[in-house]
């Protein structure tokens, strides 16, 4: 620890920080442009200047160390000036435009200019004026506001790991672009926004949409991914304006994914908004008695081993739950499942569907070894942390299969499953790698369990690591990477099915009735199915259905979430569900009354309390792993199944800002003016 | 100045020749491994004297490439160092020093003498494309002002007249010869020489 | 005067060859391994005792700077980086010793590497100096040829290698931390210090960084002795200095002469003395452009050293002087300096971004008389807003020139400028009828 004194406060620091965090210790502000505590320190904007003993120039107190008995004073008449000096230099070439400007409101120049700036300005030039820059579909940019503090080009070269941002030319002539003003390529791209201090980057979706100060604010979390990023969801009446990141260390960090930010008009597309009944191969609307009657004669007239249900990405775990008990105490059946493919989980033990280290820990490692993933597309945000572990330990990160760029280099290796096979029996030269390795990682994909043998890699895997001491309290080195939002919620609540498999039978037509809650990913041929459809957005799995019930999406209804780590936290209601449409739970919990003249539950809080209790139990029952090896190894090329980043799911199909992405990606690919 | 800009009309691709491959391999050679981006500055000079004095858009790329580094940091090099002309120049390339030392000595005649020879303006070119010119900050030859630079070579001690017929021979393409246009020994006092005096006669 | 067995650079004005062989002539190379053999602290030390100044500008202790370099070779090679980017204007003194004293240099990248324990040297050189590179590179490669670089450098047991690294028009590139961007390939946008050089500089990696006639004098020093050294000139501003006298004189030239020489000696008599007459003498740039100009009545006894300037609130710079006479627009020449600084921000940080520009167009107003009263303190404002506030030096570089000016000249200024803030229809000049106030007014 590091005793200094700012302004004669007398604070310990540690080693390490900076003069800057040091004030901010003393519980004094420092003004600052370029300064961001995720980025690298460029000390160019000049604002943070403090003084210092014996120093005869203020320094900028962003990039000088903290030291021993340093004597720091922010309020003298030296300070003063420095910071009225720089402020008018900043505004010298700044337009004078706030009223028709985005930031507006939300803007760092502004607000400090409050306080350090001057009532007139004397400057007297003409002002200079900076030609706009293409960035792509996301962010609009307005050029002549730019004050060059670099946030955005370190924030593409160090966190997103895409080097497209630059300052070109020098002087007062400096500007930022991309590369000959193509679209940006990272999936974080629009986390430039929130970081120009600015209005030079702004939203491009949201423009001139609405003033800070109109929004309905809600603290919420994001479905777009399993991550479960911290978001703020910002409404006006019913309409979801934009999608901002909360700062969640643990989690997201302070950033979120373009989809995560932008899909939200998706929301507004598509919806379905009341429910819908199929004749002769026609939608007509419909009341929710006509169609609760309905539904309620068909499963009254089907024998229960051939009525099934299935649970989609999106769905919080309240309405998984209230289904399973649809399913389970109205139709008495156990045929449901939330997966949309028979991919291997072994529930017996929560560790082995879950992503153990955590994301946090992910900046612990020392090797990490990538099967049947891409984290890049699967889940961006902790594909940043991975990229932060190489950056800060220079972690080595190898992949089992080539899996073009990750934004930071890893070694490739055949994709083939005997070499894998290979490395778990310790034939590989990198079994001794990880052996070595004081926290590895083994990151496993989705796609791996989809494979023939993924039963058996998976058990094999989770041998090699147990026998090697990386499956222990301190550090678990199993991570399996899901996808979705709601994949883990619904496994921990035990909505899947492993004794039958589903997915053959609905292939086979075993089925006469299909409830499809949300789910819009299974493939089947419909033939004589009744098929049921609930949800949001009128998508795949409606179009297949015989019975629409509208539902809500993750901004219209409060709703828990497990995230890949096992972490959960919930979703709030920041919008109301559009025309006839209704909160997920509710649609069951009527439709049960419908059909046995009983609720399932009286209230949401009676149906919360329910499922934690569940939750419970399940956290206690947990079963030793069978160590059986059931199917044999087969040599097999494992491909990695991506879904197309921009449209994962419902909201990002409806999305057009989300096709505007795709097509940009398309173009630059076309032109060749990216090779 | 302004920022510069690439020129309009660019060739679709760009590729070392052997001798610039060869020279490009010998640069890359001078610096650490793994650090070969040091040798961007160098490779950007290989690809404009290739290709007639100018630098296109696919080089910056190839050479992106070749040194495994992201274009716009290619980019950046190549806008922020001035001696990178990233559009046309012409084959002989004048660039009139006019800062204060050059200023206060008649540099204002050598740009008269452009103007006059060459274009009106800097960077056009002049009519049959061989030549263009620029004014630039101080080439580091004060005691020899006013000067110019053609291409690689210092032209010194000159005055409107010299100008003119130095322009007048690089129109007809010839090169004339670099150095004081008033016959002096390098930097020595002209005609004034107290020191060193027994070198020079010995 | 200095006498001429004195002189270091014998070979200033190129009367013998710059080869190999009539450079030993002239004393490089005899006896280089013998240097060496006295040790590293010896050689620092003997550099200290010589109290020689880096000659790049800011006239840092070279000894001193040396002995920053840390005493063990750790995991990271150490190097050394020799600034031949001379762009200040005014300057040229460098370029002489690159084409016709380059062994000076190389002996002295052998003896320096030697000393800060750096087997790699680079030497970066301004672009437009491409000939006289090439000139340099051929004494290079003649060096290797006779084994004086290379594995077991003149037989000094050393190794070394010298590269050159050209820049590409950034005088920026001249500070020191921007040259080492420059060298890997960047930018030369300088760094931020604390780290210094000497412990992370080149590839992160502790580097030395020097000046081309830093260096070269440095053999030369050694085999005279330190105490030769110190006894030319004065305390603390001691040897020999490579003065380059430039503008309204009659014989421009460079010349190396004494430290503390008197300014009128050197233009008098080396350079033929001022056009028109002594009395037709305006002022001087002492050191380059960045330091700030000394009028007439202060040249008639000044003499030419760090610490005589720097107590005229100027300063030697990179010796390069700059006669101003009579006949030139005082204001269009500091005008122009500052359209130089404009033009060669690097445009990092903010103060020398915005400001520079804004002096140069304040200053472009002023020349033509076009600037109000109250403009005149407001550039001297604008001056203290930048220097001391930037990343580099170039902030103090940018805005010392003008604020000489303003020292010195500002009755001449005043004189041209006398409008009236509260200009009403006097002048159709839009930017001088300040709003602000005429609504004050009229309200
Ligand atoms: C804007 C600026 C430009 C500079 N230009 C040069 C230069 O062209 N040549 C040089 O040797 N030093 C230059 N310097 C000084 C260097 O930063 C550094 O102090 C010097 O190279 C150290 O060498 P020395 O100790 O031998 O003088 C410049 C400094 C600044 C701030
Ligand atoms: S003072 Fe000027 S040259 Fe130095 S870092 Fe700042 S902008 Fe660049
Ligand atoms: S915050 Fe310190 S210089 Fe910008």
């Amino acid at each position: 620890m590091l005793k200094l004194k700012v302004n004669e406060i007398e604070v310990e620091v540690e080693e390490g920080l900076t003069v800057l965090q040091a004030c901010e210790k003393a519980g004094v502000e420092i003004p600052r442009f370029c300064y961001h505590e995720k980025l690298s320190i460029a000390g160019n904007c000049r604002m943070c200047l403090v003084e210092m003993e014996k120093s005869p120039k203020p320094i900028a107190s962003c990039a000088m160390p903290a030291a021993e008995g340093m004597n720091i004073k922010t309020n003298t008449a030296l300070v003063e000036k420095a910071r009225k000096g720089v402020m008018e230099f900043l505004l010298a070439n700044h337009p004078l435009d706030c009223p028709v400007c985005d930031q507006g409101g939300e803007c760092d120049l502004q607000d400090q200019s409050m306080y350090y700036g001057v009532d007139k300005s004397r400057f007297k030039e003409n002002k200079r004026s900076v030609p706009e820059k293409n960035m792509g579909p996301l962010i609009k940019t307005q050029m002549t506001r730019c004050i060059h503090c670099t946030r955005c080009v370190r924030f593409a070269t160090e966190v997103a790991g895409v080097p497209e941002l630059g300052a070109i030319g020098r002087g007062e002539d400096m500007q930022i672009t991309t590369y000959l003003e193509q679209s940006m390529q990272s999936e974080l791209s629009a986390n430039v926004v929130d970081l120009c201090p600015v209005g030079a980057l702004t939203s491009k979706p949201y423009v001139f949409e609405a003033r800070p100060w109109e929004l309905k604010k809600t603290e919420t979390i994001d479905v777009m991914d399993a991550i479960g990023s911290n978001v703020r969801v910002d409404t006006y009446d019913w309409e979801v304006k934009r999608v901002l990141p909360i700062i969640n260390e643990d989690i997201n960090e302070e950033w979120i994914s373009d989809k995560t930010r932008y899909a939200c008009d998706g929301l507004l597309h598509q919806r379905l908004d009341t429910p819908f009944i199929k004749y002769n191969g026609k939608f007509e609307k419909a009341s929710w008695d006509e169609v609760y009657k309905i539904i309620k004669s068909k499963f009254e007239n089907t024998s229960k081993e051939k009525i099934c249900g299935f649970v989609g990405d999106l769905s919080n775990m309240e309405t998984g739950y209230i289904f399973k008990e649809f399913l389970d105490r109205t139709i008495d059946t156990k045929n449901y499942d939330s997966r949309s493919d028979n991919r291997f989980i072994n529930t017996s033990k929560r560790e082995n569907y879950l992503f153990n280290s955590s994301i946090n820990g992910i900046e612990e490692a020392d090797l990490i070894l990538l099967v049947g993933a891409n984290p890049r597309y699967e889940a961006t945000i902790l594909n940043a942390r991975i990229r932060k572990a190489y950056l800060n330990n220079n972690t080595k990160i190898i992949s089992l299969n080539d899996v073009d760029d990750l934004t930071y280099p890893y070694k490739s290796l055949d994709g083939k499953t005997q070499t894998l096979n290979n490395i778990l029996e310790g034939t590989h030269e990198i079994s001794k790698e990880i052996i070595n390795s004081k926290k590895p990682l083994i990151i496993i994909g989705e796609s791996l369990l989809r494979l023939e043998s993924s039963e058996f890699l998976f058990n094999k895997t989770k041998e090699f690591l147990l026998k090697n001491n990386k499956i222990s309290d301190e550090w678990n080195s199993l991570n399996v990477l899901s996808t979705d939002a709601a994949t883990v919620g619904s496994i921990d609540l035990g909505i899947i099915n492993n004794e039958n498999n589903l997915f053959s039978d609905l292939k086979e037509h075993k089925f006469d009735i299909v409830y499809l809650l949300g789910q819009d990913n299974l493939e089947f041929d419909k033939k004589d199915e009744f098929i049921i459809y609930q949800g949001s957005h009128g998508d795949k799995g409606a179009e297949s259905a015989d019975i629409i019930l509208p539902g809500a999406a993750y901004t219209e209804q409060d709703g828990y979430f497990t995230n890949l780590e096992g972490k959960i936290q919930k979703a709030y209601k920041a919008s109301y569900p559009p025309g006839e449409a209704k909160e997920d739970w509710q649609i069951i919990n009527e439709l049960a009354e419908f059909m046995n003249n009983r609720k399932l539950f009286n209230d949401k809080d009676e149906l919360d309390s329910s499922m934690f209790n569940y939750l419970n139990l399940q956290k206690e029952k947990q079963v030793k792993d069978q160590k059986n090896f059931p199917k044999e190894f087969q040599n097999e090329n494992l491909i990695i199944k991506v879904k197309d980043y921009y449209f994962s799911n419902v909201i990002a199909r409806s999305s057009k800002t989300m096709v505007d992405c795709n097509n940009s990606k398309l173009n630059l690919k076309s032109t060749g003016t990216e090779g | 100045m302004s920022l510069r800009r690439p020129a309009k009309d660019q060739p679709e691709s760009f590729k070392f020749n052997a001798s610039s491959l060869e020279a490009a391999n010998v640069i890359v050679a001078k610096y650490p491994e793994g650090k070969q981006q040091s040798a961007v500055m160098a490779l950007l000079y290989i690809a404009q004297k290739q290709n007639n004095n100018w630098i296109p858009l696919a080089a910056m790329k190839y050479i992106a490439k070749f040194l495994d580094m992201p274009y716009i940091k290619v980019y950046e090099v190549a806008t922020f160092y001035t001696m990178y002309n990233l559009a046309p120049v012409g084959k002989y390339f004048v660039q009139v020093c006019t800062t204060t030392p050059c200023m206060i000595r008649g540099a204002n005649q050598l740009v008269e003498a452009c103007k006059e020879k060459i274009s009106e303006n800097e960077f056009q070119l002049s009519d049959d494309k061989s030549c263009s010119w620029t004014e630039v900050e101080c080439l580091g030859a004060c005691v020899n002002a006013p000067m110019m630079q053609i291409n690689d070579d210092y032209y010194e001690d000159l005055n409107k007249q010299k100008t003119l017929d130095i322009l007048d021979k690089i129109l007809n393409g010839e090169t004339p010869k670099p150095g004081s246009y008033r016959g002096r020994v390098n930097n020595e006092p002209e005609n004034n020489r107290k020191t060193l005096v027994d070198l020079k006669n010995a | 005067m200095l006498k001429d067995q004195d002189r270091i650079f014998q070979n200033l004005y190129n009367d013998k060859g710059s080869d190999v062989a009539s450079s030993k002539e002239r004393g490089d190379w005899v006896n280089t391994k013998e240097i060496t053999d006295k040790g590293r602290d010896w050689i620092i030390n003997e550099i200290k005792e010589s109290q020689l100044r880096g000659r790049g500008g800011a006239g840092f202790p070279t000894g001193l700077k040396w002995s920053f370099a840390p005493k063990e070779v750790g995991s990271r090679p150490h190097y050394l980086v020799i600034n031949g980017d001379e762009s200040e204007p005014g300057t040229c003194k460098d370029r002489d010793i690159l084409r016709f004293e380059p062994h000076k240099l190389i002996e002295g990248c052998l003896i320096t590497s030697y000393a800060v324990q750096a087997h790699v040297c680079y030497i970066y050189i301004r672009g437009e100096y491409f000939v006289d590179g090439q000139k340099l590179q051929a004494a290079i490669d003649e060096a290797y040829e006779k084994k004086l670089l290379g594995k077991n450098a003149a037989g000094t047991g050393w190794d070394l290698d010298i590269y050159i690294h050209y820049g590409a028009g950034a005088y920026i590139c001249g500070e020191e931390t921007a040259l080492l961007e420059s060298i890997e390939g960047k930018k030369g946008q300088p760094r931020l210090k604390p780290p210094f050089p000497a412990l992370i500089g080149l590839y992160g990696c502790p580097t030395i960084i020097n000046n081309v006639e830093t260096i070269a004098v440095v053999p030369t020093i050694l085999r005279r002795g330190g105490k030769w050294f110190a006894s030319l000139g004065r305390e603390k501003n001691t040897g020999t200095k490579i003065f380059c006298i430039s503008g309204n004189v009659n014989t421009p030239c460079n010349v190396e002469e004494e430290m503390n020489i008197p300014l009128k000696e050197l233009i008098e008599v080396h350079a033929g003395g001022v056009i028109g007459g002594w009395d037709n003498l305006q002022a001087v740039i002492p050191g380059g452009s960045s330091m700030p100009l000394i009028p007439k009545e202060k040249c008639e006894t000044l003499t030419m050293d760090f610490d005589s300037l720097m107590a005229e609130k100027s300063g030697l710079g990179t010796a390069g002087i700059v006669v101003i006479n009579k006949d030139q627009d005082i204001i269009k020449c500091m005008a122009r300096i500052a359209r130089f600084y404009k033009h060669e921000s690097c445009g990092q940080c903010t103060p020398c971004r915005e400001g520079s520009g804004w002096m140069w167009r304040m200053l472009e107003r002023m020349a033509k008389g076009d600037a109000t009263k109250d403009e005149v303190d407001m550039l001297g404002d604008v001056t203290n807003q930048i220097a001391g506030h930037t990343i580099c030096a170039f902030g103090e570089g940018s805005s010392w020139p003008v604020q000489g000016l303003l020292r010195h000249f500002k009755k001449e200024i005043e004189k041209r400028n006398n409008l009236d803030p509260i200009v009403q229809k006097k002048n159709n000049i839009p930017y001088l009828v300040d709003q602000h106030l005429l609504d004050k007014k009229n309200a």
